[in-house]
């Protein structure tokens, strides 16, 4: 397969949050504002690449009956090296994000990757499907954070659009993170129809 | 005893694991359509998050604090509760077949749930003591459990209505469990202690 078809499908064909609706609670836990949303999308970039990779490479090694708990021990190793660069280099953003870091691991998006296609392919493909799907994942995270906190604080990335009183509070808050995700998908779902 | 009861109301309905801190979405959105499917659901889970709890929790404060591998934390608790639920299906399967056919298909799903390992987390990260980690986590659970049911309730009755053809499926369920959240924000500011 070419490369450039592997990283398409990932950012559009088979976007992991309005396609396939995987990896649902960082989706909506992580996108009060466009910089959380992106910083989320970018931590699991790094983990999905970096176990696509190395899953690829040790298929042959990997006995068929323990792979998925071999495939967990792998994603969990990445997560806790991310967590330690994180405290380290990063600690406002890891202290914004919190919980989700860890809870990388149970993300369907990791293991769904691994299953579906780096079990499968070369560790070159597997790089460029990583690539794609953690790609596809960061957009629609920073678009759902953009689309909240401009309409609860009227800012995005922290540059203010329009004075913060007439913002809406509540895609602050934890319902306009359901109701803002629900609208996008079938915004996409009327364009995908037409 | 005013902790308890404290920890217990605002588990299930002010800090609500699914409609306030988005844990578990997967199997909310995935395993409400029917009532009784969802009721399965909440049962497996509150059965295997008071356990996983209290596992991970000892092995917190006797093994990984005492050998200085809190950056272990993460690996071991995913692995532990893998290993869990297939210990539970296991033996559930020897000693109680009926639960094992009533909770059976709900038990492989339940490692993905990160309910699980975020409430393991959770109870570290806020200090709580054996029995109030584990009244948390029953407390979660069944809040986990009321959500899901109401949401099912509300799904049954959505698929006789008729809906725009875009806001079908996913969309209406997500704004759907948007107003729900909202509902359950009315609790929000009850102090109890």
């Amino acid at each position: 397969m070419n490369k450039t078809k592997i990283l398409l499908n990932g950012l559009i064909k088979e976007n992991p949050t309005f396609v396939l609706l995987l990896g649902m609670c960082p989706t909506l836990g992580t996108t009060t504002s466009a910089m959380g949303g992106l910083g989320m999308g970018l931590s699991t970039l790094f983990v999905l690449i970096c176990s696509n990779v190395v899953i690829s490479m040790v298929k042959n090694i990997i006995p068929d009956k323990v792979r998925i708990p071999a495939f967990i021990v792998i994603i969990a190793t990445f997560v806790t090296i991310l967590q330690l660069c994180m405290q380290a280099y990063v600690p406002e953003l890891y202290a914004t994000l919190g919980l989700f870091i860890p809870l990388i691991v149970v993300n369907c998006i990791l293991l769904g990757r691994a299953e579906a296609f780096a079990a499968k392919h070369t560790p070159f493909e597997s790089f460029f499907d990583g690539l794609g799907i953690g790609l596809g994942f960061t957009v629609a995270l920073t678009l759902l954070g953009s689309v909240r906190e401009f309409l609860g604080t009227g800012h995005i990335f922290g540059l203010s659009i329009y004075p913060e009183e007439y913002g809406s509070l509540i895609f602050i808050l934890a319902p306009g993170a359901f109701i803002a995700l629900g609208f996008l998908i079938a915004i996409i779902h009327t364009f995908k129809t037409r | 005893m005013l902790t308890y009861i404290s920890i217990f109301i605002t588990a299930i309905f002010v800090n609500n694991i699914v409609l306030s801190q988005f844990l578990g979405i997967c199997p909310f959105l995935g395993v409400s359509k029917r009532i009784d499917s969802a009721l399965g659901m909440g049962a497996a889970v509150t059965f295997v998050m008071t356990i996983s709890t209290i596992v991970t929790y000892l092995l917190q404060s006797y093994l990984l604090m005492p050998l200085g591998l809190n950056y272990m934390q993460t690996i071991v608790f995913i692995l532990v509760i893998a290993a869990l639920v297939q210990l539970l299906e296991i033996i559930m399967k020897k000693i109680a077949p009926a639960l094992y056919q009533a909770l059976g298909v709900f038990l492989p799903l339940i490692t993905t749930n990160c309910t699980i390992l975020g409430v393991a987390l959770i109870v570290i990260q806020k200090n709580m003591t054996l029995l109030e980690a584990t009244v948390y986590a029953i407390s979660t659970a069944l809040g986990f459990t009321l959500a899901l049911v109401i949401f099912a309730g509300m799904r049954e009755q959505m698929s006789l209505s008729r809906i725009p053809k875009a806001m079908q499926g996913t969309p209406i369920a997500l704004i759907t469990a948007g107003l729900l959240a909202m509902a359950f924000m009315g609790f929000s500011g009850i102090k109890i202690g």
